[in-house]
């Protein structure tokens, strides 16, 4: 069975840390890091690249267009 | 497969809009504004208005929309920004002519601006982000603000005996003859976000058929002024702004 696999590219430098994209992914694989960007905050980072989806529903939620999102079918 | 991999043999699935420039917006994290500003690009891109887009920025948190969105636009008064829409559209009817107004703005001191203008049935669209405090300023009470809702002027909640009660613009404005397309729409969710871009799109070809004028408000939130985070005040929106202010079409003359 077609399997999709996806991942992310999260702008650090744009995130604003305001943890809408964490509430929004619907297999929880988003977490703000303790580093901070040179703005001061805790930017956005995927954890578990397995997982992604590329649904793209932390992009679309995203105030200020930080999230790319790619995706692919695997065959298996 | 490698992330590497996934991006390269992969296809994209979502960008930002290209007309959303690189500037750094100054919301504050989580503000709905960002959210309408990429709708409002992303509707602009997919009608291949680039070049005849024409926006009118408020005065209010969204002052400096225009350094984000790379269109044409120009900047109102506090709360006039109907007005000069209408004299661009009637001098340029080529040019997608729309406003982008906070409640404080749109229906405090621009009142009278934005009821004549879409009771003339400019071809214009007024996009309406009402988050029912003023902003920019510091949070204090608008005409929109809920019963009982405290703000830095209303700090004991708004009181019908002392402040009145909410304003319903969109309710009026889909009473008035002007109007071609009412909307009331949210953005805190992926599938809210889809329909209010369906709206906004929607709007903006009826002012470019010249059907009349349109509106779309967005109940929105202001986290800061509310004290909230963000994600409260997401939710804060679905449990207290949409009883006052429920969502969906109020007029479209097109489904009549
Ligand atoms: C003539 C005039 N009166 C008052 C102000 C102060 N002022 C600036 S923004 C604003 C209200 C903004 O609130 P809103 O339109 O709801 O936008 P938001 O900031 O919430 O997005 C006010 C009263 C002003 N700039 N000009
Ligand atoms: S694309 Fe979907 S699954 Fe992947 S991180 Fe974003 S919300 Fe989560
Ligand atoms: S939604 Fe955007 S700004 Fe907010 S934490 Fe996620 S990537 Fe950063
Ligand atoms: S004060 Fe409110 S409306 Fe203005 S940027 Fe901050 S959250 Fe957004």
């Amino acid at each position: 069975m077609a399997k999709i696999r996806g991942t992310i590219v999260v702008n650090t430098e744009r995130c604003k840390g305001c943890n809408l994209c964490v509430v929004a992914c619907p297999v929880h694989i988003i977490t703000l890091q303790k580093e901070v960007n040179r703005k001061g905050y805790n930017y956005a980072q995927l954890i578990n690249e397995e997982a992604c989806i590329g649904c793209a529903s932390c992009a679309t939620v995203c105030p200020d267009g930080c999230i790319e999102v790619y995706k692919i079918k695997m065959d298996k | 497969m490698t992330k590497e991999e996934i991006i390269s043999q992969g296809t994209l699935a979502y960008k930002k809009p290209t007309l959303l420039n690189d500037t750094q917006m100054h919301y504050c994290p989580g503000c709905s504004h960002g959210v309408v500003h990429k709708l409002v690009a992303e509707v602009i891109e997919e009608m291949g208005m680039e070049d005849k887009a024409l926006g009118i920025s408020p005065v209010g948190c969204a002052v400096f929309i225009y350094k984000y969105i790379d269109i044409d636009w120009e900047e109102a008064a506090h709360g006039r920004a109907p007005a000069l829409a209408t004299a661009m559209k009637r001098l340029w009817n080529d040019r997608l002519v729309f406003t982008y107004q906070g409640d404080g703005d749109l229906a405090c001191i621009g009142t009278g601006e934005t009821i004549h203008a879409l009771n003339r049935g400019e071809n214009i669209t007024i996009i309406f982000i009402n988050n029912a405090i003023y902003g920019m300023t510091g949070g204090q009470m608008a005409p929109t603000t809920l019963m009982g809702m405290k703000t830095s002027t209303s700090p004991f909640g708004r009181d019908a005996k002392l402040h009145g009660y909410p304003l319903h613009i969109t309710e009026i404005a889909a009473t008035l003859e002007g109007t071609a397309y009412v909307s009331r729409q949210s953005v805190e969710s992926v599938a809210a976000i889809r329909k209010a871009k369906k709206a906004i799109r929607k709007a903006f070809d009826y002012s470019m058929a010249g059907k009349g004028s349109n509106l779309v408000e967005i109940v929105s939130t202001c986290n800061s002024g509310w004290k909230m985070s963000p994600e409260k005040a997401n939710e804060w929106m679905k449990e207290n702004m949409f009883d006052y202010y429920p969502k969906g079409d109020l007029k479209d003359i097109g489904a009549e």
